[in-house]
């Protein structure tokens, strides 16, 4: 489904647009008139962010929102629950993102059945590479929930190769060398670097991490499947600035 | 795609980023080839002997033993070394590692900020640009180690994220590292970590049990009883226990932090505790609640005070060859007091854990026993500590 959803955007001559959002940040009774009011605006999917103690892939912005969500007592089963009860209005798919150990202790079983009744079509689990998938991969093959793969800057060629054909929805495209969060600057060989990642991927590529401006978001949309934006959206939602969000997400249209 | 690289049974892995995917096999890439590289062995023990002090003394507690009335305890003098700790073999050899893989900046974690000094004085000693994270209640608690690292040329960022511990030290410095990576190493400080950090730092604190071994054998002429040593992420504890885990007769006990007590929960008893997890990396024994968030760490000693404990030493309890004990501050605090009033040494907080539990196992062993405890630290770091915890009550 998330494929899908992507390839319909492309069709279009738009690009994906993935926001990223903090479950429970403002308190998890805001969660469904966000991912509704999201999912009007025209994004492609939404990635819900499960808040984790030590969240040692995101920068401050994110990292904030989650300690902001935890001190409001949000957790992955309060999270899967929310929306559970409004799955029926979701219209997007949804993308958990989520440090593994929430998930373990969950049980990888009872999350990959849960999360699919509540509307997720696939997880991001960013300290949880390739070669360490099998503790929780049969759990949601069994559920048809979708694993992303994140390609780095740093992925050799080989790896590379092995990454995109082991991911699943899309492939999930770190710009940068580092963790969350907005940037001025990217480095130049980019394009060049996702020409290499689109030539080997059946999936769809869409670049993430640093992604905070219209500008930015028309400049990776020339040359790539489409972007997910996360710390920007996060700050936007915190202050209710959804002209921004509309910004962004029009940025993303009528491409080619 | 599976592999059982880097496991310690269930234990251990690489769960990071994938950004830290091929810094990780070129660390294991270059350390496999500086580990059989002879050139690279002799330099090491060139600063091991010449700037470190090796070997250390394992040293025969003569009135510690006679107050305990039983077995025979022996020290193994680490406090000796080059800046007060064990932690300094493990510095240097990942600092020349680092070099030797072209890489000019380090960065660092610190808890008790023995790591961090040893960090420290092997960049300066080693001309390599260097940061250590220390979490802000460690910076209050260890004044003295933050101050001799600046001395020593490096920049200390104080962490005042999540309990501005050690954890917290240790998530800044993988987020450092992740975004520094093309010029950066990371010395991880303990037997911690994604694979290869839990074998490297035990091969470079392997010379502990090495030297040990040697002299208990000079010196008794057999094999000790049992060895004892404190376990934070376990790094003393594994480079003592690793050259004597295939002696079977030998009994290996580590000693976790209880804190205020196990039954309080304020405690750092990963083992203890029984709960599986992942964190910075590796799957381990860890503490946390039942939605998977880590729980704080609580004691006394800053060096003690982790969620976690290395994978090896989980996988050695899991198959009986070690076993897993703890002892409350209180306790740690006699275990200071009796190793200076009976033997003039003042023992780090995290190695008086280790001796207050071998005080107490000795007087249930007979005289023609022996015991040997890693004494891993000096005690000057905490003599703050000391005066708010025990000054007050002996004034």
């Amino acid at each position: 489904m998330i494929q899908k959803a992507i390839d319909n955007v492309l069709a279009r001559g738009d690009r994906a647009f993935v926001p990223y959002i903090m479950a429970g940040d403002g308190g998890l009774e805001t969660l469904k008139s966000t991912i509704l009011r999201l999912q009007q605006i025209g994004v492609t999917a939404i990635e819900v962010g499960i808040p984790f103690t030590d969240p040692v892939a995101d920068g401050p912005t994110i990292e904030l929102a989650g300690q902001r969500a935890l001190q409001k007592g949000t957790t992955l089963k309060s999270t899967l629950a929310t929306l559970a009860s409004f799955a029926d209005e979701i219209t997007v798919p949804l993308v958990a993102m989520t440090y593994l150990n929430p998930i373990l202790a969950y049980g990888a079983e009872k999350f990959a059945y849960d999360a699919k009744q509540a509307g997720i079509h696939g997880v991001i689990i960013p300290d949880m590479p390739l070669e360490e998938r099998n503790i929780i991969y049969s759990a949601l093959q069994k559920e048809q929930v979708s694993l992303i793969q994140l390609v780095s800057l740093t992925s050799p060629v080989e790896r590379i190769a092995q990454l995109t054909a082991a991911s699943e929805g899309f492939i999930y495209a770190v710009t940068v060398n580092g963790i969350t969060g907005a940037r001025s600057d990217f480095a130049n060989e980019l394009e060049e670097h996702f020409a290499k990642l689109k030539a080997a991927s059946p999936l769809p590529v869409l670049a993430g991490f640093g992604i905070s401006t219209p500008e930015h978001v028309k400049k990776f949309a020339s040359f790539s499947d489409g972007v997910i934006v996360g710390s920007k959206i996060v700050d936007s939602l915190a202050n209710g600035d959804w002209t921004t969000i509309d910004a962004l997400v029009a940025a993303s249209k009528k491409i080619r | 795609m599976t592999t059982v690289r880097g496991r310690f049974g269930e234990y251990g892995g690489q769960f990071v980023p994938e950004t830290l995917m091929a810094p990780l096999l070129e660390l294991e890439q270059a350390y496999e080839e500086a580990k059989n590289d002879s050139e690279f062995l002799a330099q090491l023990h060139y600063y091991l002997q010449q700037y470190v002090g090796r070997e250390t003394p394992l040293y025969f507690a003569e009135r510690l033993t006679a107050k305990c009335g039983g077995a025979k305890i022996y020290l193994k003098r680490e406090d000796l070394n080059h800046t007060g700790a064990h932690k300094i073999n493990n510095a240097i050899g990942q600092a020349l590692l680092a070099k030797r893989m072209g890489k000019k900046k380090i960065v660092a974690e610190t808890g008790a900020g023995q790591h961090g000094v040893a960090t420290a004085t092997a960049c300066a000693l080693l001309d390599l640009e260097c940061i250590v994270y220390m979490g802000a209640e460690d910076v209050r608690r260890q004044a003295l180690n933050v101050f001799r690292m600046e001395l020593l040329g490096t920049k200390v960022i104080a962490v005042e994220k999540g309990s501005a511990t050690l954890k917290d030290a240790v998530n800044e410095a993988l987020r450092h590292w992740v975004t520094h990576v093309n010029d950066t190493h990371y010395i991880l400080g303990s037997a911690l970590g994604p694979h290869p950090f839990p074998t490297i730092v035990r091969d470079f604190q392997r010379i502990i049990g090495d030297e040990t071994r040697t002299q208990i054998l000079e010196q008794e002429g057999c094999l000790p009883n049992t060895v004892i040593a404190c376990i934070g992420g376990g790094s003393n504890a594994i480079g003592m226990f690793y050259p004597f885990v295939d002696d079977q007769d030998v009994q290996l006990i580590g000693v976790e932090a209880a804190g205020n007590g196990l039954t309080t929960g304020k405690h750092a008893a990963a083992i203890y505790g029984a709960q599986k997890g992942v964190l910075h990396g590796a799957y381990m024994y860890l503490l946390q609640d039942e939605n998977g968030f880590i729980q704080e760490a609580h004691s006394i000693s800053a060096g003690l005070d982790y969620p976690g404990v290395g994978p090896e030493h989980c996988y050695l309890n899991d198959i009986g060859r070690a076993i897993y004990e703890s002892v409350t501050d209180e306790e740690a605090l006699e275990g200071v007091k009796l190793l200076a009033e009976t033997e003039g040494i003042l023992p780090a907080l995290e190695s008086a854990h280790a001796i207050y539990y071998a005080a107490q196992l000795a007087k249930t062993m007979s005289p023609d026993e022996t015991i040997v405890v890693c004494l891993s630290g000096r005690g000057d770091k905490d003599v703050h500590t000391l005066i708010d915890a025990i000054g007050g009550k002996n004034a």
